[in-house]
């Protein structure tokens, strides 16, 4: 302890969290609050918190989805999907997934060409070594209305679908509720978006100069740590999904195949409530694990908390003590938000016994 | 003769052959017609461009000045090579870490091969000092600084190192985890929490950047030593883990039966307990060595030049500007390797230790 005073009474580091009242005098690439040069410390830190939460819950969707269907594509009767997902899964989760954010980055995005030869799709959506730009939705004053129908909507199919279970449950008709839902959801939206004359408005973005302007901006450093963590993780959720699944007994499915389910029928009525109390655990472990593998974002300057707090804020201010253990913090808190909603889930899943 | 016998009819055509195994497998249904389709799509968009790529169009041998082909420019990676494997090592010197590799495998052969206790013993003890010295140097051998090491062996040298010492303490904790002791107890469990709730990152970081404060600024701390540190007190708390489920598994008999053998705490662990449970974690310790392994790219971070941080200090070489692409695949395949080979151990390994009749 005394060396420690010693060393930062040498090196001229002030203690204690003071610095974080002090303006940053650096600029940040990408900020889902408001932030210039002259804000806080403080500040950084939450610009970087909100860059990690969107890089993370980005990630983890599109991660579920793909590790659903490689998971599920393992198990299934077509030779060839289940080798290609087997190779998938093999191949990326033996790769470092900081290598891979490299490779998209300084190999992938970085071979896209200028703005001005930018990739177009629907003639709205751009690509280029300056990110991916997309149409911004401006919501107009009507747009209240599209809003109430929708969650009236959603009212209306909660108490459908209650009504539609007692029923089944009572007399054993059944009840077509996810097509109806649907219908309701789809149908009722449109008719009021177009009745309060359409309040959403696309801002496309446009070639001005050199660049594009208006719309969002997606950054390629977003971009590829989006891609990385994504697919490195989908490896490790697909193989959650098959061991799931395959560690239902094999009874289950010929005893509900013997009772004449159908395979559909038996996946969704037999197989799956089982396996999926097996399948969360373990997934949401993954999730835990993208979000700590977003701090890799500091390898390519993704404007998460480790480049901007404990990189460009502890560079200036060198209160390497305070900043890295606020880092930590934040990191052990967004994992216990994660275990807590894996303990709620448990516990709403598991088996109701007598 | 009641009976005449029949001569056994050959199966249906439809149920045999190249055509129904065509037909079960790939066109089973409508739906699987269209993906196996759609899949073959896939294949012919991605194997022939690859294949082109990395082999038919590449250029293997040659000067930078003669390629002619557009596929991967292989003479890069054979430029470097000694740059990829050893680091900045001196070249005069590669047969000290080629003869430390080929001593180990030798004395896992002896180690395997004997029962003598004391040739044991002299394996397990002799083995970490003799390395350290062909490699670092010291007894006469000349001293390599370790800002020298890097590429292959620089990510060796951690990743084993990191096994090595991680795995007593990781023991240790699983065992206060498991105590009765209260404070034992939570402090295992807080310091397990705690690095396993944190990225690899900041704990390097904290390694290198706060562990230095702590000690008189005269003591010049190794840059490679720091990170070692970071990764070994992280890779602990997930072998904690792996051996507390090792633990778990155990029956409550075992630990009956050494107590009424009256066997003190450290003997029934020791004898009784942790052999049988580390034989089944054995499997999850290779997995964990993977991770480990990967992990050490996140060397680079902080400045260290392991095998992934060998692309890019390569390509910044002015005479090879531009040959990442090649860097990044040929050290993918390196770590690809690796970590797949182990893994297909590790699954041996399950297998083999099942013991219980499913």
């Amino acid at each position: 302890m005394g060396n420690l005073f010693d060393n930062i009474e040498k090196r001229g580091i002030s203690v204690g969290f003071d610095f974080l009242n002090q303006e940053s005098g650096f600029g940040i690439a990408q900020t889902l609050v408001e932030y210039d040069e002259t804000s806080t410390h403080s500040k950084v830190f939450l610009v970087g918190i909100l860059n990690t939460i969107l890089v993370s819950v980005l990630g983890i969707i599109t991660a579920s989805i793909i590790g659903l269907f490689i998971g599920i594509g393992r198990l299934s009767s077509n030779w060839i999907i289940s080798k290609l997902s087997m190779i998938y899964v093999e191949l990326f989760r033996n790769i470092p997934i900081l290598l891979q954010i490299l490779f998209w980055y300084n190999v992938v995005l970085a071979s896209l060409s200028s703005p001005r030869q930018s990739l177009v799709f629907f003639e709205s959506v751009f690509l280029n070594n300056r990110g991916l730009y997309i149409p911004k939705p401006l919501l107009q004053d009507g747009f209240i209305f599209v809003a109430i129908s929708f969650v009236l909507a959603l009212v209306a199919i909660f108490y459908l679908s209650k009504w539609a279970k007692k029923r089944h449950d009572e007399t054993g008709v059944k009840f077509p509720i996810w097509t109806v839902s649907f219908g309701i959801i789809v149908f009722s939206t449109t008719i009021v978006y177009f009745l309060s004359g359409s309040p959403i408005e696309l801002e496309y973005s446009s070639l001005q100069g050199f660049n594009f302007v208006g719309g969002y901006n997606l950054l390629p450093e977003l971009l590829a740590l989006w891609f990385a963590l994504s697919i490195y993780t989908a490896t490790y959720i697909a193989e959650a999904v098959r061991a799931g699944i395959e560690a239902i007994n094999k009874g289950q499915s010929e005893a509900s195949l013997s009772l004449g389910l159908s395979k559909g029928l038996m996946l969704k009525k037999v197989i799956l409530p089982q396996a999926i109390r097996i399948i969360i655990p373990p997934i949401i472990n993954q999730y835990a694990n993208l979000i700590k593998n977003s701090s890799l974002a500091t390898a390519i300057g993704y404007p998460e908390l480790v480049t901007v707090f404990s990189g460009t804020s502890l560079n200036q201010v060198g209160q390497a003590i305070e900043i890295i253990l606020m880092t930590m913090a934040v990191y052990l808190i967004l994992n216990i938000i994660v275990s807590m909603i894996m303990n709620y889930i448990n516990a709403k899943m598991k088996i109701k016994e007598r | 003769m009641i009976y005449n016998t029949i001569q056994a009819k050959e199966a249906p055509s439809n149920t045999k052959g190249a055509i129904h195994w065509l037909k079960e497998n790939l066109f089973s249904s409508i739906l699987n017609s269209i993906l196996t389709i759609m899949a073959f799509y896939l294949l012919y968009m991605i194997i022939p461009p690859l294949i082109n790529w990395m082999i038919i169009d590449a250029t293997w041998s040659g000067s930078k000045e003669e390629i002619t082909k557009d596929g991967a420019r292989w003479i890069f990676i054979k430029e470097k090579f000694h740059h990829f494997v050893y680091g900045f090592y001196p070249e005069e010197f590669y047969y000290r870490p080629n003869l430390a590799l080929v001593l180990t495998f030798l004395y896992i052969y002896i180690f395997r091969k004997t029962n003598n206790k004391n040739i044991r013993y002299f394996i397990f003890f002799s083995y970490p000092i003799i390395i350290y010295t062909l490699v670092a140097g010291g007894f006469g051998l000349e001293h390599i600084e370790t800002h020298k090491w890097g590429g292959l062996l620089l990510t060796i040298v951690v990743a084993t190192v990191g096994i090595i010492v991680s795995f007593p303490i990781g023991i240790i904790l699983a065992l206060g985890r498991a105590s009765n002791m209260p404070i034992i107890r939570t402090l295992s469990t807080i310091y397990i929490e705690f690095f396993r709730g944190v990225p690899l990152i900041t704990i390097l970081f904290m390694s290198s950047v706060v562990l230095p404060l702590f000690f008189p600024s005269e003591l010049e701390f190794d840059k490679l030593l720091r990170a070692i540190i970071g990764i070994t007190l992280f890779q602990a708390a997930y072998i904690a883990e792996v051996v507390r489920g090792g633990l778990q598994a155990i029956p409550k008999g075992q630990y009956e039966a050494a107590d009424s053998l009256n066997l003190p705490y450290w003997k029934s662990m020791g004898f009784v307990i942790l052999p049988q449970a580390l034989k089944i974690s054995i499997p999850n310790i290779v997995g964990s060595f993977i991770s480990l392994f990967k992990d050490t790219t996140l060397l680079l971070i902080i400045g260290l030049f392991d095998l992934l941080a060998m692309v890019g200090l390569t390509s910044t070489d002015s005479n090879w500007l531009g040959f990442e692409t090649e860097g990044y695949v040929f050290v993918a395949l390196v770590y690809w390797a690796f970590c797949f080979s182990m893994s297909r151990y590790a699954k041996t390994l399950e297998v083999k230790f099942n013991t219980d009749n499913k």
